[in-house]
């Protein structure tokens, strides 16, 4: 190159690598056009981190129709008891007395009592969606309850999660050394334990050990073990979470912003909280939402073992439960449970999965 | 590697160790003993009781002594049969076994045949269909599936006969446990599958004219397979405790519902010996799996 320019570079000193541009001829420079200024301009909008990943979000059909599937049942479970007179634990009144014959109804049916009750008052009785139970409880309020129970065992089980391996994986992480291993030893053993064996085992002991000392509490109205579900759930399963908080931290705690911050003298709380968190905040969202539905999962699961939530309150795992004694009669009361676990679970699956190919297309 | 062979191992016989503690520390907590009877029993004859079971011992002491028992294979008796427990537990077993070992078998073959298909005709008709599949196999908790297939297969169809011991048909059980485990095999071979697929030795291969059929089968698919076996340990975990469940509801008389009546029937010494029991396959199943993943990977270093 140098050989073929005629002009020899003129250095401003001698080892400089900085040209001065007041030795040359200013001719051979001629001013950028318009057209080539132009070229310089950005074209596309600026946009934040958020705003693109929900651009790919939504061009990905599957989540989108995953939310709107969510956004439904949500909805659903929301705006149905409003209307619908029944309740959950009540077995169908009629005009105030208990009607005994309204037990085991299919779908959109009308008890004798009820027939009656509306011929003579000309009055027109809600109907009863889904029949009822053998106890005669309206099923669709009760599926409706079940679908709530289950979703918020689901979103709270996350939660708790969240919340303690956020904290255990960022200290550990953060602080590395000595700290990091011997947290890190613990979340290794926990991890290696069989958790759907002690959850089981968790429940049982925590059912029994539990009832006498909440009697009386305001805790005793979800049941103990509702509450032992909770518990367990947060002894055990935050360590998949911290595992992975801390896999991110260490790599981002190497980066230069968080060295130049610590230069100027950041404190830890503060390094941790305004630049490392942000940084894996994809990972973390999404990490959550997939842990709903393996915590509805697990829910199902333990009501399905007699495990879960006490009656009257019900879950969808216990509605399936309930349902499989009289299965061969009454099959719609065990389909309708089964087909909204499964719409859940796919919903959420699908939305994580769809959450996690627009923001951070590194993790699989 | 010994090093990380001894490591891996004591790891392994602390979770043991703990999982041992935690059961019968938490079987310590609960109310009552066994003679809390109606009936009162003479306090002579209580203190000769509790000496005669050591349990006028600490709770530490005790613990030591049911492992001792353990080691040498007395699990102790059923509250509610006053059987051995652990001839129960081997014999139930062998019907558990039986079931889970078929689904596994089933899942891995047919988890790594879909998903070597669903990578080779990616986006194609084949891959969307299977795709949707594995979603959906995902999805569905194993008691769903496993009422659903009774129901229909069973009840309606009249297809297969009901399970009877007489007349076993593990057909529909070994589908209801292995439906789960074969969706994320075939996830998981498709993923390690399409990568392998676009590694530089595929390429090499290729461009030096060996045939697709060897490509596919010696230079891919063998790379693919390494993730795969480190879904083995967690599958076993699954089809264990997915058992529970199905052999409740198809009716088959091996641990996993005998399990689940335990816990019905409060019967906490079996409870706690099933546990352990099931706790101890599941961490072998790890072990064998991460020594495996080692062996077969020799790149891969653990700390």
């Amino acid at each position: 190159m140098e050989a073929q320019n005629n002009e020899v570079l003129k250095r401003r000193q001698l080892l400089s690598s900085q040209i001065d541009l007041s030795k040359f001829n200013k001719d051979i420079f001629e001013k950028a056009t318009d057209d080539e200024k132009r070229q310089q301009d950005v074209m596309g909008e600026s946009t934040t981190f958020f705003k693109d990943g929900m651009r790919r979000l939504r061009k990905n059909p599957l989540a989108m129709g995953s939310i709107v599937v969510l956004v439904l049942i949500l909805l659903t479970i929301i705006i149905a008891p409003m209307f619908c007179p029944y309740s959950y634990s009540q077995i169908t009144n009629v005009g105030g007395r208990r009607d005994k014959s309204a037990a085991n109804l299919g779908p959109m049916e009308y008890s004798q009592l009820e027939t009656q009750y509306m011929e003579e008052t000309g009055e027109k009785l809600f109907p009863h969606l889904l029949g009822t139970d053998s106890l005669g409880r309206d099923y669709f309020i009760r599926v409706i309850y079940g679908t709530r129970v289950s979703l918020s065992v689901g979103v709270v089980a996350a939660v708790m999660v969240l919340i303690i391996g956020l904290l255990y994986g960022s200290i550990a992480g953060y602080f590395g050394g000595t700290v990091d291993l011997i947290m890190m030893r613990i979340v290794d053993i926990i991890y290696s334990l069989p958790d759907m064996l002690i959850i089981i085992l968790l429940s049982v002991v925590l059912n029994e050990t539990l009832t006498p000392l909440l009697a009386g509490t305001a805790l005793a109205k979800l049941g103990t073990n509702m509450i032992s579900m909770f518990i367990v759930f947060a002894l055990l399963y935050w360590v998949g979470m911290a595992r992975l908080i801390r896999g991110q931290i260490l790599t981002i705690k190497n980066n230069e912003y968080v060295l130049a911050a610590r230069a100027i003298g950041t404190k830890d709380g503060r390094i941790l909280r305004k630049h490392i968190l942000p940084n894996c905040l994809s990972v973390i969202i999404i990490t959550t939402a997939l842990q709903v539905p393996s915590a509805i999962f697990t829910e199902s699961y333990l009501s399905f073992l007699g495990l879960g939530v006490s009656a009257p309150l019900t879950s969808l795992g216990s509605l399936a439960n309930d349902a499989r004694g009289a299965m061969q009669s009454y099959p719609h009361r065990l389909v309708v449970p089964a087909i909204i676990i499964c719409l859940i679970v796919l919903a959420l699956n699908l939305l994580g999965d769809g959450l996690r190919d627009a923001f951070d297309s590194k993790l699989k | 590697m010994t090093k990380y062979l001894i490591k891996r191992v004591l790891l392994a016989i602390v979770s043991v160790l703990i999982v041992s503690a935690i059961t019968f520390f938490a079987m310590e907590t609960i109310p009552g003993g066994p003679f809390n009877k109606e009936k009162a029993t003479s306090p002579e004859a209580k203190k000769v009781l509790e000496e005669r079971y050591n349990l006028d011992k600490p709770v530490t002491t005790q613990y030591v002594l049911y492992m001792g028992n353990v080691l040498h294979g007395d699990w102790g008796v059923s509250l509610k049969t006053g059987r051995d427990i652990w001839t129960d537990i081997t014999s139930k077993f062998a019907v558990s076994a039986k079931l889970g070992g078929t689904a596994a078998i089933l899942a891995i073959i047919v988890g790594i045949i879909l998903g070597s298909i669903a990578a080779l005709t990616r986006n194609k008709l084949p891959d969307r269909l299977i795709v949707f599949f594995t979603t959906l196999g995902t999805a569905m908790p194993s008691f769903v599936l496993a009422t659903l297939l009774l129901l229909v297969f069973c009840l309606e169809l009249k297809w297969i006969p009901v399970w009877s011991s007489s007349n076993p048909n593990y057909i529909l059980p070994v589908i209801a446990l292995s439906v789960y485990p074969m969706a994320y095999i075939t996830r998981l071979t498709k993923t390690s599958m399409l990568d392998a697929l676009n590694q530089d030795y595929v390429r090499t291969a290729r461009a030096k004219g060996v045939s697709r059929a060897k490509v596919i089968f010696m230079h891919a698919l063998r790379n693919a397979l390494i993730p795969v076996i480190t879904y083995v340990g967690p599958m076993v975990a699954y089809i264990l405790t997915g058992s529970m469940v199905v052999e409740s509801i198809f009716t088959i008389g091996g641990l996993g519902s005998s399990f689940v009546t335990s816990i019905t029937n409060r019967d906490y010494t079996t409870i706690m010996a099933t546990t352990l029991f099931l706790a101890i396959l599941m961490v072998v199943a790890n072990l064998i799996t991460d020594i495996a993943y080692k062996l077969v990977d020799p790149r891969i270093t653990f700390r």
